[in-house]
Parts: structure tokens; C-alpha cells; sequence
């Protein structure tokens, strides 16, 4: 599903989004839209477009928890941890998605198919504990029927 | 054929509305997709266009769909699952719903819809009063901030309009982090043009002619009903090169954040904008002086930015007239977590935390006794059930070390363990922390392991001091509200549920009696 790098096409993603009034997160997005992750290899070539120096650009990609140097699998899980949700088991339940995939906190298993990463609201407080299975939001958490639906798109 | 609306709203869409407004249209029915009602227990809840009102229906299910039209729901028949008008429910009924009037009811990208419901007259009226009565008006309103510190949103607009600059900026605060939050999603999804609207009021009154609305990564749909939103208003130009006027332009673009916490933070939320790491900086120089860019720049939460159309449209004292205390006006009160009626309840401030945990939210979920609240967000105060008679204020709450914060209240019910919330705080600060502190930093890590000393009777004593100790470091040493209020959560833990540190075994044996 993710992309081979591509110097061309990533130099082409830059460019488009060079103009913005402070682009590099919008170009780290896209980056990683398109490829998965925002790997080594784009900090030099983001650093020369914007005339940043490569530390700098290192900086802000290993400050945000979203931008990753190795692609994440073909089904991205994210599992709420936080309060709202754990007032609803949702510690209990991300527990037991983790065991079953035999998988930890921001990990990808080894046909690559399913990375778990950790997230602190969804904003969907109201219906706990919550997901987001492929950005699809996914409410009142019930370990079984998620690993299953997980399963079934593997 | 009589019009359906099924709430398109993520909350709602995670528990099936798709496939329900799917089935509905199959048979025939003319679908509105629209925000939430805020009744989060009854989603999906359905309406139906009646000659009597809008009818109704929740939670329905894609299975539920079939009898329902046996049942002639299309007419406001009688089902099971009928609620009836929804404005007579008692539960919007205690409402005093004006930042969340239009939530759920309109179609959040038809401008025609928002006009029709009031929409537009607040911008119409600060265009017609000038700038510098448009900030009085805010100013006189009572209105504070909703992202958390409450702070007067007058104050901060007129800081940023008295300010010299060729450029300035609008920036709107809707990296809603805290769990049980949700409010600023809800309207994003369910109004977009009201925040829209409020923002460009702002950016009129400061003489700004750009504007940034920041979101965050975790709420896709809400990005992309925003973006559409915003792509409906330009094609009516009301954003762009004659937003204002002729030749008095005025945009606003979207931006995502890529998960981090604390740039929620206003100034770590502007590093972010400008393409750095999220680090928060040291103030002075306030971003009314110098924010976005170094430029003069109003940064205000949605909630905050969307009451002032409203403001604007009915006047100051109206919206002044409403509240208790020094917090005038409503609060979007966001109920979850264990509670038998989760959702969006706005009111004036001033009902107590025990009004809303028990009348309005009916207790836990689970039927057990509640045992602590979290209000605030992570960096609130966990509330046990002898400081129920607090009344929901911005002051009334801080006398007792709590915080209102952007409006969560988060029930748990009896079975929670106060000492793993406690150190829960502590971690969430441990990985949010931007990194420039070093109570922040590395006291939130040696938080967590003093506590698991404690639960393992080692040097128990010393270990609660310690404990209070490093609070009162991350209290005093903290550059913002991350490191600086992590204590509250933690402290209150340790305040209102000893027992829960006895030992790390002590918690289960006591859950097993209750
Ligand atoms: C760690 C941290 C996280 C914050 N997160 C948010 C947030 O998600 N949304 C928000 O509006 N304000 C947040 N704030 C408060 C902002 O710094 C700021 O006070 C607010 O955006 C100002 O807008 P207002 O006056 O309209 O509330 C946060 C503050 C801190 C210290
Ligand atoms: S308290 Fe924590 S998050 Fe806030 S500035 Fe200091 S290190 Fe950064």
C-alpha cells in the first residue's frame, strides 16, 4: 500500500507546498501520506528546499509522534489511552488488541499488516474507550469485535 | 418525500450512522447529514421532518432501519425508539444552548442553512460598529477564554488591535488534547461556519487579514468537514480578496497537527505553525505583541472564537446577563467516561459538579457508586463525591485546586485505582513534555517510579514525601501548564484516596469488598 521512496516525486511534493506561510508540517504530512513514514532520506532533500539546515529539520520530524522514519503496516490501529477512556476499560482493552497481535505500543508486526500506536483522544469521550482503524473512528471499544474487524482486513 | 437528518458526526459515524443514512436513503428518504445533538447515548439519533417538528429517533441501528419504516418513521410514527422533538427532550430542555444552537440541527456546509438560522448577523453588526466597538462589545460580554486559562477574550483582542504591525494574525486553538473533550470537534463538524464567522469577527477587529485555524491529526473528520466548510464560505466570498469589503481581504487556512499535546500550548502552538518543534517559549513578549512570525496575533480557542457571532448578533449584556460569579455566559460541558448520559450539555456556569455528575449525566454507566471525577482535563484535579457542592466556575473551582479547564468532566465509577491514575498523570507529562524543563522532563519520569516504590512498601514514608516534594518542583519549575498542573491530578489522588496507596495489592482487595 505505502510507496517506494521516490526522490522525484517527494522533491514534488515539496514544491507544492513551499509557498505556504511555514510549510514544513504541511510537507512532512504529505510526505508521510504518501509514503508512509517520512524516511531518512527526506531530510536532506527537505532541508536543501527550504533552506533549512538537516538538524533542524531531524528536530521537528523526531518531535511529533506522528511523523515515523519506518512505514507503519497496511492497517494503522490507534488505541485511546487516555482517561475517559480508561474510565471504560480501556486499559483492559487495548491490552488484550496488543496481546492478540502480540504487539507493543507503537509497533508493526512482521508481514508488516498491522501497526498499534498509542493515542491520548479521539474525541470521542462520549462513547468509550475509542479507536481509529484506518482513520475510520470506531466507539465503545469491545476487544473482540476489533480484533476481529481488524482480522478480516488483513 | 419528508427530509431525514442523520448526524454525520464522528461519534455518531463510529457507531453506525453511515450505514443507517445509507439504508434510509436506499428506501427513499431525502438525507440531511448533520453535527450532533450532543446526546452521545442516543447516537445515531435520527430526526424526521414533521409538520409537528423534527422527530426523533436513537439509538438507531443499520438493523433497526427496516422497522422503522414499517412503523411509518417517515411520518413521526410510533417506535420504540422514538424520543419525540428533540428540543422537548428533558435533557436539551435544560439547556441554555447559544456557542451550540445551530449543532446538529443545520447542514454545516450549507451557507443557505446558516443564514437562515441566524448565522452572519454577528459579522454583519461588527462590520457596521467599527473595530473598536466590536472589541468592547467582547470586552463587556464577560466572555474568557474557553481553551483553558480563561483569560478575557476583550482583553486579548484589544492588546493585539492597539499593537503596530504591517501584519497581524487570528489563530484559532482547536488542538482539543484533553481527554473527555470534545467540544470543539462537535462544532467543527456540526457548525463550521459559526467558527468561521468567529474568527473573521477577530481578525476584523485586530486588522488581520489572515487566519489559521490548528487542528490536530487525531480528528480527520472534523479536518475535512472544516476544509469543506471553509472551501463553501470562499465560494460565496466570504473569504477572500473582498471578504470585508471591496479590497479588504481576508482567509483562513487549515493546519494539522502531528500529535503532540502540549502544542495546545499557545506559543508551543505557534512554533508548531511556524514549522519547529513544539516548544513552548518563555513570555514575555505576549503573541499580542509578537506571535505568529514574530507579528502581533490573537490566538483563541474555537469555543471562544464561535460565541462571538452570537455575542455580537444579541449584544454584550445578554450574553453578560447569563452565568454566576466572574464566569459569565455558558460552558459547553462535555460529560464522559462512565456515565449513564455522556454528551454535550451547555448551560450557564454555575451548576454543581454534583448537578451534573447525577442529574444530568444519571450517575455511572456501570450502576456502580461514582468515586471520582476528573474536571479539566489530564491537568485537573480528580474530585471526590464530598466535593460535589462545588459550582461549576472558573474561581469556584480553583479555591478548591481544581479546573474547569476546556469543560471535560470524566466520572469513574468505584472500581478505578487511584494510584494508577496518579501515575498515569505523571507518564502522560513524562511523554507529552515539550523538553525545556527539567521537572517537566525528567520529574515526571522519577514521579513514576516513587509511586511504584510506594506501592511496594519500600521506604514508604520517605517516598510520600518525596512525592510531595517533586510536586511542588513541577509546580514551581515549569515554564507552562504541562509540568506546572501534572501536581493536581497527582496531589489530588494522594489528598482524597490514601488507601489506594497502601500497596499494590491493597487496591484489588479493596475493589473485591466494595
Ligand atoms: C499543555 C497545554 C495544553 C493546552 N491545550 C489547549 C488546547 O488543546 N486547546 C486550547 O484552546 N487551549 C489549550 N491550552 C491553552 C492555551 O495555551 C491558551 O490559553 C488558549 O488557546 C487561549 O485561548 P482562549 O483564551 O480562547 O482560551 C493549553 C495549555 C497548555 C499549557
Ligand atoms: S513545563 Fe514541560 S511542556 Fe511546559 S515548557 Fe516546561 S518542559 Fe515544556
Amino acid at each position: 500500500m505505502t510507496k517506494r521512496w521516490d526522490p522525484a516525486q517527494a522533491e514534488a511534493i515539496v514544491r507544492a507546498h513551499a509557498q505556504l506561510e511555514g510549510p514544513l508540517l504541511p510537507i512532512l504530512h504529505a510526505l508521510s501520506a504518501e509514503f508512509g513514514c517520512v524516511p531518512e532520506e527526506a531530510t536532506a532533500l527537505v532541508a536543501e528546499e527550504l533552506n533549512l539546515s538537516r538538524a533542524e529539520v531531524h528536530g521537528v520530524i523526531s518531535f511529533y509522534h506522528d511523523f515515523r522514519r519506518e512505514p507503519r503496516g497496511k492497517i494503522v490501529v490507534k488505541l485511546c489511552r487516555a482517561e475517559a477512556c480508561q474510565a471504560m476499560g480501556g486499559r483492559e482493552a487495548a491490552e488484550a488488541v496488543l496481546a492478540h497481535f502480540k504487539l507493543g505500543w507503537g509497533d508493526t508486526n512482521g508481514d508488516r499488516s498491522v501497526t498499534i500506536e498509542p493515542v491520548y483522544c479521539l474525541g470521542l469521550c462520549a462513547a468509550a474507550p475509542a479507536a481509529l482503524v484506518n482513520g475510520a473512528p470506531s466507539a465503545r471499544v469491545e476487544p473482540a469485535r476489533l480484533i476481529a474487524a481488524i482480522e478480516a482486513m488483513r | 418525500m419528508s427530509r431525514v437528518f442523520v448526524p454525520g458526526d464522528a461519534l455518531a459515524v463510529a457507531l453506525g450512522a453511515d450505514a443507517v443514512a445509507y439504508a434510509l436513503r436506499n428506501a427513499g428518504a431525502g438525507i440531511v447529514r448533520t453535527g450532533s445533538r450532543g446526546l452521545a447515548w442516543l447516537e445515531p439519533l435520527i430526526e424526521v421532518e414533521t409538520a409537528g417538528g423534527r422527530v426523533g429517533y436513537g439509538p438507531v441501528g443499520v438493523g433497526d432501519v427496516s422497522a422503522l419504516l414499517n412503523a411509518g418513521v417517515l411520518s413521526g410514527g410510533a417506535h420504540a425508539l422514538r424520543v419525540g422533538r428533540v428540543e422537548d427532550h428533558p435533557w436539551m430542555r435544560g439547556q441554555k444552548r447559544i456557542t451550540f444552537a445551530r449543532c446538529g440541527v443545520v447542514d454545516p456546509l450549507s451557507v443557505e442553512d446558516y443564514v437562515a438560522h441566524g448565522g452572519l448577523q454577528g459579522l454583519k453588526r461588527a462590520l457596521e460598529i467599527g473595530f473598536a466597538a466590536t472589541i468592547e462589545e467582547i470586552t463587556q460580554s464577560g466572555l474568557r477564554g474557553r481553551g483553558g486559562a480563561g483569560f478575557p477574550a476583550g482583553v486579548k483582542w484589544k492588546g493585539a488591535a492597539d499593537a503596530q504591525a504591517s501584519r497581524k494574525y487570528v489563530v484559532c486553538n482547536a488542538d482539543e488534547g484533553d481527554s473527555g473533550t470534545f467540544a470543539d470537534r462537535m462544532l467543527m463538524e456540526g457548525d463550521p461556519m459559526s467558527l468561521i464567522e468567529g474568527v473573521a469577527i477577530a481578525a476584523f477587529a485586530i486588522g488581520a487579514s489572515k487566519a489559521f485555524v490548528y487542528s490536530r491529526s487525531e480528528y480527520p473528520h472534523a479536518n475535512a468537514t472544516f476544509q469543506k466548510a471553509l472551501a463553501a464560505v470562499r465560494a460565496t466570498g466570504g473569504l477572500g480578496p473582498h471578504a470585508f469589503g471591496p479590497n479588504h481581504a481576508f482567509d483562513i487556512e487549515l493546519r494539522i497537527g502531528a500529535g503532540a499535546y502540549v502544542c495546545g500550548e499557545e506559543t508551543a502552538l505557534l512554533e508548531s505553525l511556524e514549522g519547529k518543534r513544539g516548544q513552548v517559549r518563555a513570555k514575555p513578549p505576549l503573541p499580542v505583541h509578537a506571535g505568529l512570525f514574530g507579528k502581533p496575533t490573537v490566538i483563541n480557542n474555537v469555543l471562544t472564537l464561535a460565541t462571538a457571532p452570537w455575542i455580537m448578533a444579541n449584544g454584550a449584556k445578554t450574553y453578560a446577563d447569563i452565568g454566576h460569579g466572574r464566569s459569565r455566559g455558558t460552558m459547553a460541558i462535555q460529560l464522559a467516561g462512565n456515565v449513564k448520559y455522556p454528551g454535550l450539555y451547555e448551560a450557564p456556569f454555575g451548576l454543581t459538579l454534583g448537578q451534573i455528575v447525577h442529574d444530568i449525566g444519571g450517575g455511572t454507566a456501570s450502576g456502580r457508586p461514582v468515586r471520582a471525577v476528573q474536571c479539566g482535563g489530564p491537568l485537573g484535579a480528580y474530585f471526590p463525591p464530598t466535593l460535589f457542592d462545588t459550582p461549576y466556575d472558573y474561581e469556584a473551582f480553583a479555591a478548591r485546586d481544581g479546573l474547569i479547564g476546556h469543560g471535560g468532566v470524566v466520572v469513574f465509577d468505584d472500581t478505578v485505582d487511584m494510584a494508577a491514575q496518579a501515575r498515569f498523570a505523571l507518564e502522560f507529562c513524562a511523554i507529552e513534555s515539550c523538553g525545556k524543563c527539567t521537572p517537566c522532563r525528567i520529574g515526571s519520569v522519577r514521579g513514576q517510579e516513587v509511586i511504584d516504590r510506594i506501592l511496594a512498601g519500600e521506604n514508604r514514608e520517605a517516598n510520600l514525601v518525596l512525592i510531595e516534594d517533586l510536586c511542588q518542583t513541577l509546580k514551581l519549575g515549569s515554564l507552562c501548564a504541562l509540568g506546572g498542573f501534572t501536581p493536581y491530578p497527582v496531589m489530588s489522588a494522594l489528598k482524597y484516596y490514601p488507601d489506594d496507596f497502601q500497596s499494590a495489592t491493597a487496591y484489588d482487595a479493596a475493589v473485591a469488598k466494595r
